[in-house]
């Protein structure tokens, strides 16, 4: 055996520092990574239990605490929805408000300060107090008087719905798209901006045509991580627009809608019988957990695809 | 007054003035201040149409700043102010009537660092045109085509037009960057140290590609290489902390200078 | 695409072969005068020396401004060797008009009853010069090399018609003063073999790199390198 070679490079001394880092930063990971998979492991075991084809195409009766009978469909529709529009709301406001931020507004002058503070401050807040400013601006404020200046008074608008609560939502997640984009923003060469320019491109076209392409991967970060944290919650819809129960699927803006989040919370607090609807439970959770990674990995293919066309042509 | 012969070698005295053929680029007291801080100081200088002139001096001196003022690139920072004038074909650049975009179409420029654009190489030379206009296919190509002949790339990617510029080498990009200005036939090309980022061999290729190019362009171009410059420019300025130290025909510059700072910095000894 | 530095070193090869053509007819032209005894021609001869001399201004302009653009390896030696080979030309246009000189005296003068063999020395010499130049054009080291020992056949023939030149003054001292401007002819045709033999070495530098003047001194001196 011949080490001798190697062993001119290694540290004479045990260092014992050295070993100490690496094994508590070693031991934090394998703590989450445990955490993780203890979760997950509980969840698909127990879940697959309830799962089936029936349970996630079926819109369930009244009493849905029957695992015979219950499903989850309207939960899955209602929750793809929201997010769906929320994000079609949520990426051109928060892209439009980065582009001003980054290449319009005077860097450092103190408006743009202010904003980019809101901006940070916006993210720190609890998403319940968001549920509330969802029904008091857009239910109360804006919905009341849609329905006064439209449809003479009656309730359409000024009530909980679809729109209220993606747009609740939105208003939530948009400083995640606006920090995202601006960091895609800020990484683009400037060298590029300058060639355009230099070509006689006004601000307007660079951005069009050579910034907002670049940035697209960037700004689909944003929205990826603004669809996971939306799918999930359940407070900023709380009073915006999920229903306890519908009979029907939602077809319009203006109708309620079941959630899965909410479900979750509906099956677990108001169950006649806790033990017989554990199965639904762990299923629904299952669905919500499968959802979830669906709309990300939707994201993310469409990401990479971006990324593979900008490299290879174009 | 008696006649006197002139030495064979001109010597001009002191003082940047020497007019090339025919004036074109008139620059006449020129001033810019980032804030407060001059950063050129009163520059007058006529440079010639169709000859290649190189700005030359040590970091700092302003010569790129000065390049700049000649497209009005530094409108796009904050802080600059300028004073003087910039006449191009007798036309203020700087007066109120002036659009910047249609400047900027006649006075192209290349940077640096190559900077393509992430899209085909067809589109990169063919971005200048869609921008003023040219929709016409057949008109884009036979243009994107001329600009990469002129720019001696054409052999070497016509087989591969629509695949991504980024995938040439440093010294293609930096000639796909030159196609890319020619492209929209400017009169002017100023250049900011373009071969500087690239080995000996693609330095040659565009030294000589400039060379070529000043049949049909007026070039202006910034160096941190003497040999280069006295490689390529008819004309040479030398620039020392915002001032033209001296202006004159390069050979003169580079063999018998009338300023001793320029002797001093052209010969190495500066600082 | 033509490479612009090429073209710049192209125009200095025929500026030096305009010059070099110029001082074969110098050459050329005053041996005929000598011979002939052609007093109108040798005017000629020492007039056009001031072209020559121009010559040598132009290609060291052309060489310096060449010099300040960088040029490395072949090129460089190339311009260095074009500056040498310049000044040697123009010293063969001097010695031309030396033996113009003694042509317009000797011509003035009754002629010297004596057989020299001026014609052949002239003829080796201008050959030398020739071929020199020749090699220099299409860089040919093995020509240049083997020209070199040629300028030991001139010498001797100097040598001889010193010899005979000698003889012949102390037999008739009144041809002394013609005899010695016959001397002074023999010994530039001489000196114009000299400078062919220099212009040899020079293209065998710019062709090979290597230096083989004074291969005495280089001994001697046997420096690193």
């Amino acid at each position: 055996m011949n080490k001798i070679q190697g062993r001119h490079f290694r540290a004479e001394k045990f260092d014992f520092w050295s070993f100490f880092f690496s094994g508590l930063t070693g031991l934090a990971t394998l703590l989450i990574l445990g955490i993780l998979a203890t979760i997950l492991i509980n969840i698909i075991a127990n879940g697959c239990q309830g799962f089936s084809w029936h349970f996630v195409s079926t819109i369930p009766k009244k009493d849905f605490f029957d695992i015979k009978t219950t499903g989850v469909l309207p939960m899955i529709v209602g929750t793809t929805f929201r997010v769906l529009v929320m994000t079609i709301f949520v990426i051109p406001v928060g892209v439009i408000t980065a582009i001003y931020l980054t290449e319009y507004a005077p860097s450092n002058s103190f408006i743009t300060r202010i904003i980019r503070a809101a901006v940070n401050n916006l993210a720190g807040v609890p998403s319940i107090v968001f549920g509330l400013f969802g029904l008091g601006f857009f239910i109360n404020f804006i919905g009341k008087n849609l329905d006064v200046l439209l449809h003479n008074s009656s309730a359409v608008w000024g009530q909980p719905a679809l729109i209220w609560a993606s747009l609740t939502l939105a208003v939530m997640t948009v400083p995640v798209v606006i920090v995202a984009t601006e960091e895609s923003l800020k990484a683009i060469p400037p060298g590029l901006r300058e060639a355009s320019l230099a070509l006689g491109a006004t601000k307007l076209e660079t951005i069009l045509k050579i910034v907002l392409p670049q940035a697209l991967p960037g700004i689909m970060t944003g929205g990826i991580l603004a669809v996971s944290r939306a799918a999930g919650e359940v407070a900023p819809i709380l009073f915006t627009g999920v229903a306890y129960y519908m009979a029907s699927l939602p077809t319009h803006l203006s109708d309620q809608f079941m959630d899965l989040g909410y479900h979750v919370f509906v099956l677990s607090t108001q169950s006649p019988n806790i033990e017989q609807t554990r199965p639904i439970l762990y299923a629904t959770v299952l669905v919500l957990l499968v959802l979830t990674f669906a709309l990300n990995i939707v994201a993310i293919i469409i990401r990479s695809n971006i990324r593979r066309k900008m490299r290879s042509l174009h | 007054m008696t006649e006197i012969s002139l030495p064979r070698i001109a010597v001009a005295d002191a003082g940047p003035k020497a007019a090339p053929s025919a004036p074109f680029i008139e620059i006449e007291s020129l001033s810019l201040f980032y804030g407060a801080s001059k950063a050129l100081k009163n520059i007058s200088v006529t440079l010639g149409e169709k000859v290649v002139t190189a700005f030359i001096g040590p970091s700092g001196c302003g010569k790129s700043t000065l390049l700049r003022c000649l497209n009005r690139m530094n409108d796009l920072i904050d802080s600059v102010r300028i004073d003087g004038a910039v006449k191009i074909g007798g036309h203020d650049i700087y007066g109120p009537d002036v659009d910047v975009i249609e400047l900027r179409k006649r006075v192209g420029m290349v940077f640096q660092k190559s900077n393509p654009f992430p899209k085909s190489i067809y589109e990169n030379v063919a971005y200048g045109l869609r921008l003023h206009g040219v929709k016409n296919k057949s008109e884009l190509a036979a243009a994107v085509e001329k600009s990469l002949q002129q720019s001696a790339l054409w052999d070497e990617v016509k087989d591969r037009l629509h695949s991504s510029a980024l995938g040439l080498s440093g010294g293609q990009q930096q000639r796909l960057c030159i196609a890319r200005a020619i492209a929209i036939r400017p009169e002017i090309i100023l250049m900011d140290e373009p071969a500087s980022a690239l080995d000996p061999l693609a330095t040659a290729r565009i030294e000589e590609l400039i060379l070529e190019l000043k049949k049909d362009f007026t070039i202006v171009i910034v160096t941190h290489n003497m040999q280069q410059a006295a490689r390529i420019s008819d004309f040479t300025a030398f620039f020392y902390i915002g001032e033209l130290i001296e202006f004159d025909h390069t050979a003169k510059i580079f063999t018998n200078p009338a300023k001793k700072q320029t002797e001093d910095y052209v010969t190495g000894r500066f600082g | 695409m033509e490479n612009h530095f090429e073209m710049g070193l192209d125009a200095l090869r025929q500026k030096i072969l305009l010059m070099a053509s110029r001082a074969e007819t110098a050459v050329n032209e005053s041996v005929q005068a000598l011979v002939q005894r052609d007093y109108d021609l040798a005017l000629r001869v020492r007039e056009d020396d001031n072209l020559i001399d121009q010559f040598e201004v132009e290609i060291d302009e052309m060489a310096i401004v060449l010099l300040t653009k960088a040029p490395l390896a072949s090129n460089l030696r190339l311009v260095t060797v074009a500056m040498k080979v310049s000044q040697n030309l123009e010293r063969i246009g001097d010695e031309a008009t030396k033996i113009a000189k003694r042509a317009r005296d000797l011509a003035q003068e009754p002629p010297v009853k004596i057989n020299l063999d001026v014609n052949r020395m002239a003829g080796l010499s201008l050959a030398m010069v020739k071929e020199a130049l020749d090699a220099f054009v299409h860089r040919d080291s093995a020509a240049a090399r083997a020209l070199i020992p040629r300028d030991k056949e001139v010498d001797a023939l100097n040598k001889e018609i010193h010899q005979q030149l000698a003889q012949h003054m102390m037999a008739n001292p009144d041809t002394i003063a013609r005899c010695l401007h016959w001397i002074v002819a023999s010994k530039s045709l001489e000196r114009i073999a000299d400078h062919a033999k220099n212009i040899a070495e020079e293209v065998v530098f710019l062709c090979e790199a290597q230096d083989i003047r004074h291969p005495a001194a280089k001994a001697a001196g046997s420096a690193p390198g």
